[in-house]
């Protein structure tokens, strides 16, 4: 075959929160071949992508089926359902996220996304403290003080030192990496260590008790020297610290999952929200949390504005219901409650708490993913469907609620997962038209 | 895009690090299969020397399929399982 060389400039990277839109990809014969700017998470992103035309546009059954046919077998299942959940989106873009908001919407579904099993607990932490926030341009053009907590972006956002946080030079931070002061807070000494001028290293599951002291040396008031044998940092420690932190001009805590993974979850969240609340009486200061898939924090909005809540809704009354532990997937299948499940862009089959998987694998599954994940393989119904940023336009969010646009590299014979839902949306609706119902 | 049926991923979920000095004092050598326990699962891994990465006490294995085995499904109000400060056995084959 010919060599048939050319550019695509500016493609959108979708594989960590960071959406880098600075990526030029070189094509050749139906292969990214090239993908200058990316990073080493980006390069794997891009270059593992071919045009793969073998396998069926849907199964039913494990037989191979036309998508139309696929989508008459998904409604068929999601309108007998009495307690549905659609699970996922945080792979795929918003224009799809809308629409399957729409489908919970009319199959009086529960809606959760993939924010419930990572930044979950940091949405309840914004509903009860609020977020003093910003972008991440104002990050790199004002931040003197970066405060990692719980994050390792050296392997999880690999340009984000570089775009945005240690080393480029700013408006207010002319000299870049020397006009910044750069902590990390973790249980472990991970490779983002090296970016650090301080590393404090704190006992597993002491997140809080560490928040918490620094807000009372921020406010003035004394703290045990105990604290050190609790938590492993000492006392003079968290005194530089805070001192470092009310001196700062401008201060960003970038958190991870750290705190939402471990035990406090919301409660971890909230007192680092609140510790760069209680900051900005002496300088500006901002929390933000480190978000990992793609177009998770599209995900946040999508279902924001359409529904009130981030995640974790329900709309068995008829509208929207918020209530994480209820009505988010880990618990509705743990509980046995989830009758039917439809997973868009998500694989918990393989990363689910066990009991979880096993009430999956009892009920009746619908699947929307370009590859033939762990969940697909145990799905009633799956979909094949384009790669959104390779084969898929539209829109994603960046970490900071930046929209941005995809520009795709490579044509797919599949759909995307915005056509299948729509298919499945629209005959949803005409079944509820032929039912009588509004 | 990121490969869960690849060998590479495969290896990466199924090892876990630890801290040198732990790693000799129950003689564990570098590479070899170790299996960690809770009240829910047992699963079978590879240690790994964490260097100076990790204190006396602290494993740490990636998040993916054998991690997940030792998730409890108890969210605390949350929707989030209990997914780091795991409690865990590590069981040394051929040892009591």
């Amino acid at each position: 075959m010919q060599s048939e060389i050319r550019v695509v400039e500016k493609a959108t990277c979708t594989f960590c929160g960071c959406v880098c839109d600075d990526i030029d990809l070189t094509v050749d014969r139906g292969r990214i071949v090239k993908a200058k700017n990316a990073c080493v998470l980006g390069k794997a992103w891009f270059l593992d992508h071919t045009i793969d035309d073998s396998r069926p546009e849907a199964l039913v059954g494990g037989a191979p089926a036309t998508a139309a046919l696929a989508i008459e077998e998904a409604v068929r299942i999601l309108a007998a359902a009495r307690y549905p959940v659609v699970y996922g989106l945080s792979d795929t873009t918003s224009e799809a996220q809308r629409a399957a908001v729409e489908i919970a919407d009319l199959a009086g579904a529960c809606l959760d996304t993939t924010t419930s099993v990572c930044h979950g607990p940091s949405g309840i932490a914004f509903e009860m403290v609020g977020e003093a926030t910003c972008t991440l341009g104002e990050i790199k053009n004002r931040a003197d003080l970066v405060i990692f907590w719980g994050s390792n972006p050296a392997e999880s956002h690999p340009r984000h030192f570089t775009k945005y946080s240690v080393t480029p030079k700013g408006m207010f931070v002319p000299n870049g990496r020397k006009s910044r002061y750069v902590v990390l807070v973790d249980v472990r000494k991970t490779p983002s260590a090296r970016a650090a001028d301080l590393f404090v290293q704190i006992k597993p599951c002491q997140d809080f008790e560490v928040l918490w002291a620094l807000r009372s040396l921020v406010k003035g008031v004394d703290v045990d020297a105990g604290i050190e044998a609790e938590t492993g940092v000492p006392l003079a420690t968290l005194r530089a610290l805070a001192e470092r932190m009310k001196r700062a001009k401008f201060g960003v805590l970038l958190f991870g999952m750290g705190l939402a993974m471990t035990r406090g979850k919301h409660y971890n969240a909230a007192a680092i929200l609140a510790l760069a609340r209680d900051l900005n009486r002496y300088t500006r200061f901002v929390a933000k949390p480190m978000r990992g898939h793609g177009n998770v924090t599209g995900a946040d909005n999508v279902v924001s504005w359409s529904t009130g809540y981030p995640f974790g809704v329900n709309f068995g009354r008829g509208y929207p219901r918020f209530n994480p532990g209820e009505f988010t997937t880990v618990d509705l299948l743990v509980r046995g409650e989830a009758d039917a499940a439809l997973i868009i862009a998500a694989d918990p089959a393989a990363n689910f708490p066990q009991p979880a998987i096993e009430h999956l694998k009892r009920i009746p599954v619908i699947v929307l993913d370009p590859v033939l994940s762990e969940t697909a393989r145990i799905a009633r119904v799956v979909f094949t469907t384009g790669v959104y940023g390779i084969n898929v336009a539209g829109t994603v969010y960046r970490m900071d609620d930046v929209p941005i646009r995809l520009r795709p590299a490579l044509p797919s014979r599949y759909p995307s997962d915005e056509e299948i839902l729509k298919g499945i949306a629209r005959r949803l609706r005409e079944l509820r038209a032929e039912r009588g119902c509004a | 895009m990121g490969d869960k049926a690849s060998l590479e991923y495969r290896e990466v979920t199924r090892t876990v690090r630890m801290n040198p000095d732990d790693m000799r004092r129950v003689g564990v050598e570098n590479g070899s299969k170790v299996r960690l326990r809770n009240a829910l699962a047992e699963i079978e891994v590879t240690c790994v020397s964490a260097k100076d990465e990790l204190p006396p006490g602290v494993l740490f294995i990636a998040y993916g399929p054998e991690s997940s085995k030792l998730l409890a499904g108890d969210t605390h109000g949350t929707g989030m399982p209990d997914s780091k400060g795991i409690e865990v056995e590590l069981v040394v084959p051929g040892r009591a």
